[in-house]
């Protein structure tokens, strides 16, 4: 038996495997992505609405003061623009963390699992695939955007990827924790009358809070709890080149507790075993 | 494509003073859907380099164990151990030994042969030049090479199944779970796969456990065991399995030992 304990010692993965492995997951996902133009479409095809309808309308009603980070009256779309990246990022966290959880008995996600790198990083680089691919989105949404007059500063572009990544991850695991975690939101319907809509109008996306704040104070509070206006004001302030360290602060620390909780949640031998065999039999 | 010549060499040839340590050990394994108890003290073990067939109705409770072994499912109770790593404390070790072919398919449709296989291996860590040089040669291997770049949606379901063997062999596991992998395929396909998966065992010395609910798919010199309602109800060497149970054949085996009607085309 020494031969055996010797030739089976346990030789754990280097970093480059690691690595291998995660360029590997971004790369599938982002040439699924590419095969997938309807999926492209339809995601821009949503925050294009609100900006070229939505805004338009609610242009003459709702006036902006001078708030931070704009440095001159600015125009309505301009002030959801961020609010609608924000958007995409939602839609997708929640649709791909949809699918990670209730697909894990089908083909991708069983694929994914018998790799015998650690689980939580598995879970951990199919989020930031999700989140690439939201990537895609949002500067497709931000080059069209351009053509309707939403020019913020060029380095903006570049200054708001950290931004854009880090709410794409929390958006992810978030969707991945509350699909993992709460058993009747069992498909996409559910998850957006309890999840997308509630966050999202409840946000800074649409309206400043200063506005919300006159109308009703619980609704300011509630507003500013929810990591979603964060997520907004994080990637507003990125877009023009500056930081809002609170929202940096919560957006970050909402990443990490959203992660490490939906990786826990989704260990099969806790939440998840109870809702059934795998395949079609026993 | 006649018969497929199989695979590469399995990541270490096995030797003679393992053989005691089997590929997979099942001790005492039950699992339970809430009241509905799916596996009861399930025990059994597959050596390197043999066949163990898993005969078992629908329902069984075949892909529960599948699930377990695979760690999709945590381990309620008892122990899964692969060549003695165990699945549930150290299921890195164990997982880089195992080749797993899924009941479904579990292939990217729109995505290339070798575009399948590269993923596939990334998910191993084997880096890409290597990963590209593996997959030309098992894709010349299962006489796929010129559709290397094809879409898999546009192969036959025979094909389909070739190339999930092919991929579950990329990382050269010497163990290799088969969860009824002929399940829709027409008689040459079937034929092509078994041979296939046989030749693994024989030459290559990879352990191989191969669901089905098909006596035809199994030979006198396989490992057999029956798992019925949860419950292995018997196991051992097909012969010595249908002698006991005072039989001439599997299909006759089989049925004394559950209670089972028969059912045409010679599936349990």
């Amino acid at each position: 038996m020494s031969s055996i304990t010797t030739r089976d010692t346990p030789r754990g993965f280097s970093f480059a495997e690691y690595m291998t492995c995660l360029t590997g997951i971004v790369w599938r996902e982002g040439l699924r992505f590419l095969h997938q133009r309807e999926r492209f479409v339809s995601a821009l095809v949503r925050p294009l609405v609100w900006l070229f309808i939505f805004a338009a309308g609610f242009r003459q009603v709702l006036g902006i003061s001078i708030i931070p980070p704009y440095e001159t009256y600015i125009l309505y779309e301009v002030y959801i623009a961020p609010g609608l990246m924000a958007m995409i990022q939602l839609f997708n966290g929640m649709q791909s963390s949809l699918s990670m959880v209730y697909d894990r008995e089908m083909g991708n996600m069983r694929t994914l699992l018998v790799s015998p790198l650690p689980r939580g990083f598995l879970l951990f680089c199919k989020l930031l695939a999700g989140t690439a691919v939201s990537l895609l989105q949002v500067y497709a949404f931000l080059l069209i955007a351009w053509f309707w007059d939403i020019t913020p500063p060029s380095q903006g572009y570049l200054t708001v990827l950290p931004a854009l990544i880090l709410s794409g991850l929390m958006l992810g695991s978030l969707g991945m924790l509350i699909s993992s975690g709460i058993k009747q939101l069992e498909n996409f319907a559910g998850v957006m009358n309890f999840v997308i809509f509630p966050m999202f109008f409840a946000s800074s996306a649409l309206y400043p809070l200063w506005r919300v704040q006159e109308g009703s104070p619980y609704l300011y509070y509630l507003c500013e709890a929810n990591p979603f206006t964060h997520a907004v004001e994080l990637i507003r302030f990125a877009l023009y080149g500056q930081i809002n360290w609170i929202s940096l602060a919560v957006v970050g620390a909402c990443t990490i507790v959203f992660m490490i909780g939906a990786i826990w949640a989704y260990d099969p031998s806790r939440g998840l075993a109870r809702r059934g065999p795998a395949g079609g039999e026993g | 494509m006649t018969n497929p010549a199989p695979i590469p060499e399995p990541q270490e040839a096995p030797k003679p003073d393992t053989a005691t340590v089997p590929a997979l050990s099942i001790d005492g394994v039950s699992h339970a859907y809430g009241p509905r108890r799916a596996l009861i003290d399930v025990s059994f073990n597959v050596q390197p380099a043999s066949f163990t067939a898993l005969l078992g109705l629908n329902g069984a409770g075949k892909s529960t164990l599948f699930s377990l072994i695979t760690r999709l499912f945590g381990i309620q109770s008892g122990r899964v151990g692969i060549f003695g790593h165990d699945i549930g404390k150290s299921p890195g070790e164990a997982l880089r030994l195992l080749g797993v072919v899924f009941q479904p398919r579990t292939l990217d449709l729109d995505l290339s042969l070798t575009q399948n296989l590269l993923y596939h291996a990334a998910l191993h860590g084997i880096s890409r030049s290597e990963a590209a040089t593996r997959s030309a040669e098992l894709l010349g291997r299962i006489g796929l090479a010129d559709r290397a770049g094809s879409k898999v949606r546009d192969l036959s379901g025979g094909q389909m199944r070739r190339l999930e063997i092919a991929r579950a062999l990329l990382h050269r596991p010497r163990l290799l779970l088969l969860d009824e992998p002929t399940v829709g395929l027409d008689v040459k396909a079937r034929a092509d796969i078994i041979s296939q998966v046989r030749q693994l065992v024989t030459e290559q010395g990879i352990g191989v456990l191969w669901a089905t609910h098909l006596f035809d798919e199994i030979m006198p010199s396989d490992d057999l065991v029956v798992l019925h309602q949860g419950k292995v109800l018997a196991k051992g060497p097909m012969s010595r399995v249908v002698t006991e149970a005072g039989a001439q054949d599997v299909n006759t085996a089989f049925m004394r030992l559950t209670g089972a009607q028969t059912m045409p085309g010679g599936g349990a």
